[in-house]
C-alpha cells in the first residue's frame, strides 16, 4: 500500500483527493481511519489521522446512549403499570372484576366500587363530545377552506392559545363564572325546552354532569381542530380541483373531496380529544360537585374517575381505600392508552405520506 | 332489458328547466348555510378564549400588587399576604423538571432521527411516546407518589420534578425527531464527508442545524407542564412557608390556584385570580415567543 494512498474506508466517506502537502489540519476531529501500516515515509495527514486511534468507540457509545433514552419511554409506560398494579393489588384481591360494576363506595366500611366514577367520566366525557366536535369540524373547516388569508393565522394562533391555557385556571373561570351562568340562566332556560326529557331534572345547583361537560368541551376543542385541520391539509389538492371541475359547490367540495377522504383521521382526532377529556382532571374536579351517585338528571352532581383520586388521595385512611383509589387509577392509565393507540393509529394512517399542502 | 336500445344516450341538458334552478338554488342555498355554520362555530370557539382572558385580566390586574410578589400567603382572616414563595417553588420544580426530562427527551429524539431511521423498535418509540403524551397527568401523580413519596415517607419537591419530566419528555422527543427531519441530508454528508465522526455530527451539525425548533419544543413542553396541577397534588404537595429544600413539600402555582379556587375566602379568591393571571402570562409569554422564533432559522428545504 503506497502511503500517500487512504485505507479504502476512508476514501469511501471522503473522496475528495487530499493534497499531501498540507500542514496538520487545525480541526482535530478526524478520527475514524484505521492505519494499515506505520511506516516511516507517513505523510503529515496520515501521521496525524494514526495518532487519532479510531471514532468507533466514541460512536457506538454515543448511539448507544442515545437507544437508552428511547427504551426510557419504554421503561416509564412499564413502570407505571407495574407500580400501578402492585400498589392496587389489595383492592384487586378483594373485589376483583367486580369493583367495576360495583355501585357502593364507602370508605367507613371498606367497600369501594367504581361504577358511579365511570358513568361519570363516560356521560362527561361523551357530552362534551356531542359539545366540541361540530364546533371543532366547523371551526377546521372554516380555517382550511374558507377563510381569507389574513385572518387564519390570527384565528389559530388563538385556538392554540386555548390549548395553552391551564386547566386549573380553566377550573377557577368555571367556578366563578360558569357556575352561577349556569345556575341563574342556562338551567333554568334549559329546564323550560327541554325539561319534557327528564334529562334536566332536579336542584339546579350550578355544578354537576353538565358544566362539566361545558368545560370539558372548551378544552377539547383546540385539540380536535388543530389536529383535524392538519389531516384536511394533507389532502391533496387535485382532489378539490376534481370536484370543483364537476360543477361542484363549495360545500360539495368540501364534502366530497376533503371530509370524505379524511374521515378515519378526524374520527382519530375524536377519539384523541375523547383521551384528553378522560383524564381531565383539575377543571372537572372544580365544577362537578363530587358526589359519587348515578343520577339520570344532566344537572346532579357526579364525580369521575380523575376527579375522586384528585379528592380524596391524599386524605385516603387504610390500605385497602388507597388501593382502591389506585386501581381507578389503573383503570383510567389502560382506558387512555387503549384509546390513544386506536385514535394515533387512525391519524397516522391518514397523514403519514402526505406532503404538506401548499396554501 | 339487458337489451336496451344504444340510442339510450343521455339527453342535451337543459340548464333553463324548473327543476334545474331549483337544484342549483338548493345546492348554492346549503353552501351558504354550511358556510355560515362554520362561520358561526368559530365565533361560539373564539368567544369563550376571550371571555375568559378578559376576566381573568379584569379579576387579576385589579388583585395583583406589589406584595403578591415579595410576600408568603397570609394566614386566614388576614387582608394582605402573597404567593412569592409559590412563584419560587414553581421556578424550582419546573427547572428540576427540565433538567431530568430536556436532556432525555432531546436523546430520544436524536435516536429517533438520527439512529433509528426505518427500525420497528424507532416505530416502536415514536407510538409509544404518543401514547405516553395522552397518559392523564394525575395517573403520572399517583405512580410517582407511589414510588418516591412511599420510599421516602415524605413529599418532596424532588417528586414533583420527576412528575413533570416524565410529562415533558413525550413532547420534546417527538418535536426534536420532526425538526431533525428537516435538516437537510446534505449537511449531514458534507460534515461526515470532511471526516467529522457520527456523534460529533448529530451534536454540532443537525442538532445545532435544528436548535431553534428544538428550543420551541421544549419551551412548548415547559408551558404545557407549568400549569399542570394534578401531577404534584401528591408529590410537591404545597407549602404555606418558604421552601427550598428539595425533600420538603414545596409550594407550586397551579397547586397554589386550586387550594385557594375551592377556599370560602374572598381574599383567597382574589389570590387566585392574581395567581391565574401571572401564570397565563408566563405561558402566553413562553407560547407567543415560541411563534415567533419558530419560523426562523430553521433551514428550509427537508431531506
Amino acid at each position: 500500500m503506497s502511503s500517500t494512498r487512504m485505507t479504502p474506508e476512508r476514501e469511501s466517506s471522503s473522496p475528495l483527493p487530499v493534497p499531501s502537502p498540507l500542514p496538520q489540519p487545525p480541526v482535530a476531529s478526524a478520527a475514524d481511519a484505521t492505519p494499515a501500516s506505520v511506516g516511516a515515509a507517513l505523510s503529515p495527514i496520515r501521521d496525524f489521522l494514526s495518532k487519532r486511534g479510531s471514532g468507533s468507540f466514541a460512536d457506538n457509545s454515543f448511539a448507544a446512549v442515545m437507544l437508552l433514552c428511547a427504551c426510557s419511554i419504554f421503561a416509564i409506560v412499564l413502570f407505571i403499570f407495574v407500580i400501578l398494579v402492585v400498589h392496587s393489588r389489595l383492592s384487586l384481591i378483594q373485589f376483583g372484576w367486580k369493583f367495576f360494576t360495583r355501585q357502593a363506595w364507602d370508605p367507613v366500611s371498606g367497600d369501594f366500587g367504581a361504577l358511579p366514577f365511570i358513568y361519570g367520566t363516560l356521560a362527561t366525557s361523551l357530552l362534551a363530545l356531542c359539545m366540541a366536535v361540530p364546533l371543532a369540524l366547523g371551526v377546521a373547516i372554516f380555517l382550511t377552506e374558507l377563510c381569507p388569508r389574513v385572518l387564519r393565522a390570527p384565528i389559530s394562533f388563538l385556538t392554540e392559545l386555548l390549548a395553552a391555557i391551564p386547566s386549573v385556571v380553566y377550573g377557577l373561570w368555571a367556578v366563578f363564572v360558569l357556575v352561577p351562568l349556569m345556575r341563574d340562566l342556562i338551567g333554568p332556560f334549559l329546564y323550560k325546552i327541554l325539561g319534557w326529557t327528564g334529562f334536566f331534572e332536579g336542584t339546579n345547583f350550578g355544578v354537576g354532569l353538565l358544566t362539566a361537560s361545558m368545560i370539558l368541551a372548551i378544552m377539547i376543542l383546540p385539540i380536535i381542530s388543530s389536529l383535524t385541520r392538519d389531516i384536511m391539509n394533507a389532502v391533496p389538492n387535485s382532489q378539490r380541483e376534481a370536484v370543483l371541475a364537476l360543477g361542484a359547490t363549495r360545500w360539495e367540495m368540501i364534502r366530497i373531496g376533503v371530509l370524505r377522504n379524511s374521515r378515519i383521521g378526524i374520527v382519530g382526532a375524536i377519539m384523541l380529544g375523547l383521551g384528553r377529556a378522560l383524564g381531565e382532571t383539575m377543571a372537572v374536579t372544580m365544577v362537578i360537585g363530587n358526589h359519587p351517585d348515578i343520577s339520570k338528571s344532566l344537572f346532579a352532581p357526579g364525580y369521575t374517575l380523575a376527579s375522586v383520586i384528585a379528592n380524596e388521595f391524599s386524605e385516603a385512611t387504610g390500605d385497602l381505600y388507597l388501593s382502591a383509589l389506585i386501581e381507578i387509577g389503573l383503570a383510567l392509565f389502560l382506558v387512555t392508552i387503549v384509546v390513544n393507540a386506536i385514535a394515533r393509529l387512525m391519524v397516522w394512517a391518514v397523514t403519514r405520506n402526505a406532503p404538506a399542502r401548499v396554501n | 332489458m339487458s337489451t336496451q336500445p344504444l340510442s339510450n344516450q343521455p339527453r342535451p341538458m337543459d340548464f333553463e328547466s324548473g327543476s334545474m334552478r331549483r337544484n342549483t338554488a338548493r345546492r348554492s342555498a346549503t353552501n351558504y348555510f354550511v358556510s355560515g355554520l362554520c362561520i358561526l362555530a368559530t365565533v361560539l370557539v373564539i368567544l369563550p378564549l376571550v371571555a375568559i382572558l378578559f376576566y381573568l385580566i379584569y379579576k387579576g390586574a385589579s388583585s395583583l400588587n406589589l406584595a403578591f410578589f415579595t410576600h408568603i400567603p397570609a394566614p386566614v382572616g388576614e387582608v394582605g399576604g402573597g404567593m412569592a414563595n409559590s412563584i419560587v417553588g414553581s421556578g424550582i420544580v419546573l427547572f428540576l423538571a427540565s433538567l431530568m426530562g430536556i436532556p432525555i427527551g432531546i436523546a430520544a429524539g436524536v435516536y429517533l432521527a438520527e439512529f433509528g431511521r426505518g427500525k420497528t423498535l424507532a416505530t416502536a418509540v415514536r407510538f409509544t411516546a404518543d401514547v405516553l403524551n395522552g397518559v392523564p397527568s394525575i395517573v403520572m401523580g399517583i405512580s410517582i407518589y407511589s414510588l418516591i413519596v412511599v420510599q421516602q415517607k415524605h413529599f418532596s419537591a424532588l417528586a414533583g420534578g420527576v412528575a413533570l419530566a416524565i410529562m415533558m419528555v413525550p413532547t420534546i422527543t417527538r418535536t426534536t425527531e420532526e425538526m431533525l427531519a428537516t435538516v437537510p441530508h446534505a449537511i449531514r454528508e458534507a460534515a461526515l464527508g470532511l471526516g467529522v465522526p457520527k456523534w460529533r455530527t448529530a451534536i454540532s451539525v443537525s442538532l445545532r442545524t435544528a436548535s431553534p425548533g428544538i428550543i420551541t419544543g421544549c419551551m412548548l413542553a415547559f408551558a404545557r407542564v407549568a400549569g399542570e396541577t394534578a401531577p404534584l397534588l401528591f408529590t410537591a404537595f404545597g407549602n404555606q412557608f418558604w421552601s427550598f429544600k428539595l425533600s420538603e413539600p414545596i409550594a407550586a402555582l397551579p397547586l397554589q390556584i386550586y387550594v385557594y379556587a375551592i377556599s370560602p375566602y374572598d381574599e383567597w379568591h382574589r389570590l387566585a385570580w392574581a395567581g391565574s393571571l401571572v401564570l397565563i402570562v408566563l405561558i402566553m409569554v413562553s407560547v407567543t415567543l415560541v411563534r415567533i422564533f419558530a419560523n426562523r432559522g430553521v433551514l428550509k428545504g427537508g431531506s
